[in-house]
């Protein structure tokens, strides 16, 4: 008799708690970091070998051939360097941007720090330009209003760097004073609004070009630096770039 | 007599109890599923060169494997996702256009991806074209392709089962345009992710029945602009949700912020950067509301 009762309520027992899927949950969570701890899975890293020579091989592919090498300090205020990858980025991007929108663009604006790596003489590379440009920066082109390419200007003369520029002329004494500043060959008109192409990077606030972020509007092109250079390299049999006379000192 | 049969009917039912009751039991009452993920990868297959900042000697696919199956060892039920933006950042995907990366997370057992922006970069046909080497499965709910190449090849959502439990997975993407060339997503449909989730974690709450809902999103974490929608604010706007994976904005969070939704109910929302330097890492342990066991074996 008690062994029913017992057997019984093990029945209603097993019934009850395990049918009900009802559950309440917790939960613990952490972010892992992936570092050198972290021995390879060698079945992976195996696997992954022969395309990596195959890439290692590709990046080789000669695109152009340079007579001389070229670095980013050449010169006090602008170098051929600099001046060849803001010219790029203008002649690259200009057609596609004025397909797209129907504008052209003014000027380019990317940064010093920016140019990665010398461009030696001798054959151009895919890898050339991996090293010049390793990040995966692409371009956007900026709407931005004439009181703000003011303070572009004032940027640049304040930073006295060779910041690669296209599309723009400044002259400065010495001591900073402006003597010429045309953009897209005209005087700056504070209410006009102009279209800069510059690198997402730098767009969003990068080297402390604030400028950009005053103004809303900007378009994405979706074009790699990187691949920029690459096209624009294969464009050219041999390069023939040197420093001017876009960003100088008055004499 | 009596005495020797009923000690051993009562050894017979402490036997039956400690079998088939406490075992049974024991899985119903606490269960773990762990959920591991990624987003915005970008086709960093190998780990970063010593001078890239903060980035140098992280990362890399082969590690990330090790990791992961280290991980599986220790909690067998376990479910791997992406939040998208698997192509475009090295050469890798530039050469082989997004094959490798599929191939080595099938390697690595992924369940499931959604599709980011960048997943678009060799166009619907590009994505399309790789699509046989990935042995998992693409999630998106919010896009709509119809009238696309990828019809029926990308699900609304799935259900996984894991130790008995029920996990539905959807996905979201960002509005494409702007971000990507109509010429690249084609006739590809950008539906509003709100209304999309509100149906689909219908379906899996309340048809489907599932236990644990997780959104792959690739939204992006939150925006300045109130109005563009983010996984916070989607967080908020919505119920059903547990947990949302989160892609996009490269956001690198320490842990999953909680947020409250439509219900007062917690959501956790979590993303863990970019160019695969961190793995998601997020246990759900399963416990039974009605705790009829410890007082029923008090009662024996």
């Amino acid at each position: 008799m008690r062994l029913n009762s017992l057997n019984i309520i093990l029945l209603i027992f097993l019934l009850f708690s395990c049918n009900n899927a009802e559950y309440t949950k917790k939960n613990h969570a952490q972010n892992i970091l992936i570092d050198s701890d972290l021995k390879p899975n060698l079945e992976i890293k195996s696997f992954i070998e022969p395309y990596k020579k195959e890439l290692d091989s590709s990046m080789g592919k000669v695109l152009s051939f340079s007579n001389q090498t070229y670095t980013k300090s050449d010169g006090e205020l602008n170098t051929a360097l600099g001046n060849m990858m803001a010219d790029a980025v203008f002649e690259l991007t200009s057609p596609i941007f004025k397909k797209k929108y129907s504008v052209d663009i003014d000027a380019v604006l990317l940064n010093h720090g920016g140019i990665r790596s010398a461009l030696s003489k001798g054959l151009i590379t895919r890898e050339s330009a991996f090293k010049i440009m390793p990040f995966e920066n692409e371009i956007v082109v900026v709407k931005i209003k004439g009181v703000y390419i003011k303070e572009m200007l004032d940027y640049l003369i304040n930073q006295k760097k060779a910041h690669p520029i296209s599309g723009m002329e400044l002259e400065i004494e010495k001591n900073g004073t402006p003597k010429k500043f045309l953009i897209n060959g005209k005087n700056l008109d504070l209410n006009k609004h102009y279209f800069i192409a510059t690198s997402d990077y730098l767009f969003n606030g990068g080297d402390r070009m604030d400028f950009f972020k005053k103004n809303k509007e900007y378009y994405e092109i979706n074009y790699k630096i990187r691949d920029l250079l690459i096209d624009y390299f294969e464009l050219k049999d041999t390069l023939n770039i040197s420093s001017d006379n876009r960003f100088v000192y008055t004499n | 007599m009596e005495r020797r049969v009923f000690i051993k009917n009562t050894a017979a039912s402490i036997a039956l109890l400690s079998m088939g009751l406490p075992i049974s039991c024991k899985n119903v009452n606490s269960k773990k599923i762990t959920i591991l993920h990624t987003n915005d990868v970008h086709s960093h297959v190998e780990p970063f060169g010593p001078n890239e900042g903060k980035k140098s000697n992280k990362g890399g696919i082969a590690r990330r494997a090790a990791l992961i199956q280290n991980l599986r060892s220790t909690s067998p039920n376990t479910l791997l996702f992406d939040a998208g933006d698997i192509f475009q950042g090295t050469p890798y995907f530039n050469y082989f256009e997004g094959e490798l990366e599929f191939k080595l997370m099938s390697m690595m057992k992924y369940d499931a991806a959604t599709i980011g922006n960048h997943d678009f970069d060799n166009g619907i046909t590009g994505l399309h074209k790789q699509m046989p080497h990935a042995k998992f499965d693409f999630i998106s709910s919010n896009y709509d392709f119809k009238n696309t190449i990828l019809n029926e090849v990308v699900h609304p959502y799935k259900i996984y089962f894991k130790d008995g439990i029920k996990i539905g997975v959807f996905g979201l993407g960002v509005q494409l345009d702007g971000l990507v060339s109509p010429e690249y997503y084609k006739e590809t449909k950008y539906l509003n992710p709100v209304e999309i989730t509100q149906d689909i974690t219908n379906i899996l709450k309340q048809e489907k029945k599932c236990d644990l809902i997780i959104c792959l999103s690739h939204l992006g974490y939150e925006y300045e602009n109130q109005n563009k929608i983010s996984d916070i604010s989607l967080a908020k706007k919505t119920k059903n949700i547990d947990l949302i994976i989160g892609g996009h904005t490269h956001t690198f969070l320490e842990k999953p912020t909680q947020v409250l939704n439509s219900a007062g109910e917690t959501v956790l929302v979590n993303q863990v950067g970019c160019h695969g330097i961190y793995l998601g890492k997020i246990d759900f342990y399963f416990e039974n509301k009605h705790k009829f066991f410890s007082s029923e074996v008090i009662g024996v």
